[in-house]
């Protein structure tokens, strides 16, 4: 089996899909010649023409607009945002529109579009360049929204959201594009959506995490089996929502302890959801707190942003406030 | 200066985007030079798409004041527009309609029992009571419009982009108003439409009047059409009110899309008579004088001089299609109140192909309030 990045198998995905499915189609900023600027499309434009790999002019919101109507029609349309902080011009048509058309219409229309885009930091990318905005869509009814830690992950997920009728966000943390490397298989497969991924097993304390903190959380776990001798949990969810409730619960039936690390910033990011469904659903099963260790309430800062995102020593302290409550 | 001028008209066909055409005048005596040679027939179907968009109109009107409907955007004075453009549609072509265009339901094939059950969002009402002022239906190919304006603008786009992938001949109509084309989603549509060529009309409904902000304040172009030419698509403006007009430009730019001649851009000149929504009060904003003037401009008086000029219609079949529709709509109202009310439980329905588990919570929850509600005598308020 091949050895791929992230890069790689979704270049992959969208080639296998382009090849099994002539609805499918790639357009965005920059994804025909160019290949994308991640080169995530990277010579597709070869095989499939400018016809279905359509260099756009540069407009967000004309690229999800212009999708919407593709998806419509019948198209399975792979739409780029070159990056997730540019989305914004779009929003509009993604919460009205894209999230909406189903029901506008009584379930007539539907909009089975991907929405795909490199997000999150860690690569000197700047205020711009960086931001982690999943609540948004995770708000928005109507939206699926996923973000793979693996290129495995990658491949399996972005071929599902390319099959199902519902429209999907689909975020790439670059930080990890091209790190993080693992045998892919070059046959089809798919990873189902709204299932979580159990990224270590523990017995002390779950951490529930996504994208690149899955492998800070893994380093932090390290670090407290050294020092503590505590057996962490760690449970990568990938599809962001509907998240896998099932996975969260299990884990804490074990555990009974909970920390939830994301890149995006705290206040209403993801972690607030999953403490409150614990909460709500399941607070006879916890020993403590729940504690978040998130992006903090602030723009992304290009200077320090090894500070601002979530590190070894802010999860660490987050799991020995847990397990000495 | 001149030069640069004319050389743009030329090259750019500005003269069009600057004029306008018409082919009635004010009293309905027609150019014959211009005029379209429709069958008799024919002539009449485009007169009582208007007699019965017009009583429709009104009785949404009514059926709002009544409590039964819950808001309504009156059509009154832009029937030419919209039966104009969309009688030159074919069968197999799509159209993407704004929140003011039953006559172009109607034209498609819409029935009015349709459309009251639509607009009462009673058990009937295909898009399940999901919004107010918006019609469609995939079977007679009209896409429910989105209420956020002129958002529908770059899916009429990408929707003939995509027949063009696939190789099918369709053409796409899309209807907006103008103050659409000082919104993003205009420029995300036209510019694309510019690049790709796709097979799409758009017609902008320029009834002078953005809620209270007449198109002077609305942008500083000359004209509305004159937005399309530097996109890059033929632009032509017509008397929105001249039902021939509408209904020959519309017919060439459909032509010429289904023949792989690309986008064409109409702005037609109208005039809303009534106000903006039923939640609207036009006297805060314009003079009685002015819309006086423009009754004096109303479509359907025009097309009924002509087809009288021209001994099609006479005071007795006037009468008579006046009076048929008026029944038989009522009728249909009627019918339409008599029908029971729209499920609760939809809610929940259409947010995804599948219900996920949060959905799924939530409705055992709402169920569970319902058989509260009952138990303690509470009521929906």
């Amino acid at each position: 089996m091949p050895i791929m990045n992230m890069v790689q198998a979704l270049n992959q995905a969208l080639r296998e899909e382009m090849r099994r499915d002539p609805r499918v189609v790639v357009l965005g900023e920059d994804v025909g010649y160019r290949g994308g600027v991640f080169l995530v499309t990277e010579k597709l434009i070869d095989e499939f023409g400018e016809l279905r790999v359509i260099d756009t002019p540069l407009t967000e919101g004309g690229i999800v607009g212009i999708a919407v109507g593709m998806a419509m029609y019948g198209l399975r349309p792979v739409a780029e945002i070159q990056f997730i902080d540019f989305v914004y011009e779009a929003f509009d048509q993604i919460v009205s529109n894209v999230a909406k058309i189903r029901y506008r219409s009584g379930g007539q229309f539907s909009v089975p579009l991907v929405i795909r885009s490199p997000c999150c930091g860690g690569v000197r990318g700047g205020m711009h360049h960086s931001q982690s905005p999943e609540s948004y869509f995770i708000h928005t009814a109507g939206l699926i929204t996923i973000m793979p830690s693996t290129p495995y992950d990658a491949k399996g997920l972005l071929k599902a959201s390319i099959r199902i009728d519902d429209p999907v966000i689909f975020l790439e943390p670059k930080s990890i594009y091209r790190t993080i490397r693992e045998e892919v298989p070059e046959e089809d497969y798919i990873v189902p959506i709204g299932k979580a991924r159990l990224v270590k097993e523990g017995s002390d304390v779950t951490i529930v995490t996504y994208g690149a903190m899955v492998y800070k959380s893994i380093e932090a776990s390290k670090l407290v089996a050294e020092k503590h001798g505590w057996d962490v949990e760690i449970i990568d969810l990938r599809t962001l929502m509907p998240f896998d409730r099932e996975a969260v619960l299990k884990s804490i039936e074990k555990t009974g302890r909970l920390v939830i690390v994301h890149e995006a910033p705290k206040t209403l990011g993801l972690g607030a959801e999953i403490s409150a469904y614990v909460a709500e659903n399941a607070i006879e099963l916890l020993r403590g707190p729940v504690v978040r260790v998130a992006g903090y309430d602030t723009p992304f800062p290009l200077a320090h942003e090894k500070l601002y995102m979530p590190n070894v020593a802010r999860i660490y302290m987050a799991i020995k406030k847990v397990m000495e409550y | 200066m001149n030069l640069i001028s004319q050389a743009l008209a030329k090259d750019l066909n500005l003269d069009k985007a600057l004029g306008i055409f018409r082919v009635l005048d004010d009293q309905g005596i027609p150019d014959e030079s211009l005029e379209p040679k429709l069958s008799k027939d024919f002539l009449l179907k485009i007169y009582e798409y208007m007699v019965r968009t017009r009583i429709l109109d009104e009785w949404l009107l009514k059926l709002q004041r009544m409590g039964k409907v819950a808001i309504h955007a009156p059509n009154k004075g832009q029937e030419a527009t919209m039966i104009g453009a969309a009688l030159a549609l074919r069968e197999q072509d799509w159209m993407f309609p704004s929140y003011r265009e039953l006559g172009a339901l109607l034209v498609r094939g819409m029935s009015e029992e349709e459309i009251i059950d639509r607009a009462m969002a009673n058990a009937d009402d295909p898009l399940k009571g999901s919004d107010f002022a918006i019609y469609g239906s995939r079977d007679k190919k009209i896409v429910p419009a989105p209420v956020p304006v002129g958002n529908q603008i770059p899916h009429a786009v990408g929707f003939a982009l995509a027949a063009k992938i696939m190789g099918d001949n369709i053409v796409v109509l899309t209807f907006f108003g103008d103050g659409a084309t000082s919104r993003g989603d205009f420029h995300f549509g036209l510019n694309f439409a510019g690049l790709f060529k796709p097979p799409v009309v758009f017609v902008i409904q320029n009834n002078q009047w953005a809620i209270s902000l007449p198109v002077r304040k609305q942008t500083a172009a000359p004209t509305l059409a004159v937005k399309g030419v530097a996109y890059g698509v033929p632009s032509i403006r017509v008397d929105g009110n001249d039902v021939l007009a509408v209904y020959s430009i519309a017919k060439e730019a459909v032509d010429k899309a289904s023949s792989g001649g690309g986008p064409t851009l109409i702005e037609s000149l109208t005039y809303r008579l009534g106000p903006h929504t039923t939640a609207d009060d036009p006297k805060r904003y314009r003079s009685d004088e002015e819309v006086k003037r423009y009754e004096a401009k109303d479509p359907i008086p025009r097309f009924r001089r002509y087809l009288m000029y021209r001994g099609i219609l006479n005071e007795d079949l006037d009468r008579e299609i006046w009076g048929r529709w008026r029944d038989y709509i009522e009728t249909v109202v009627r019918r339409c109140l008599s029908k029971p009310e729209l499920p609760e439980e939809v809610i929940f329905e259409d947010v995804y192909s599948e219900m996920p588990w949060n959905l799924r919570e939530q409705l055992e929850e709402f169920r569970e309030s319902l058989k509260i509600m009952k138990s303690l005598g509470l009521k929906v308020e």
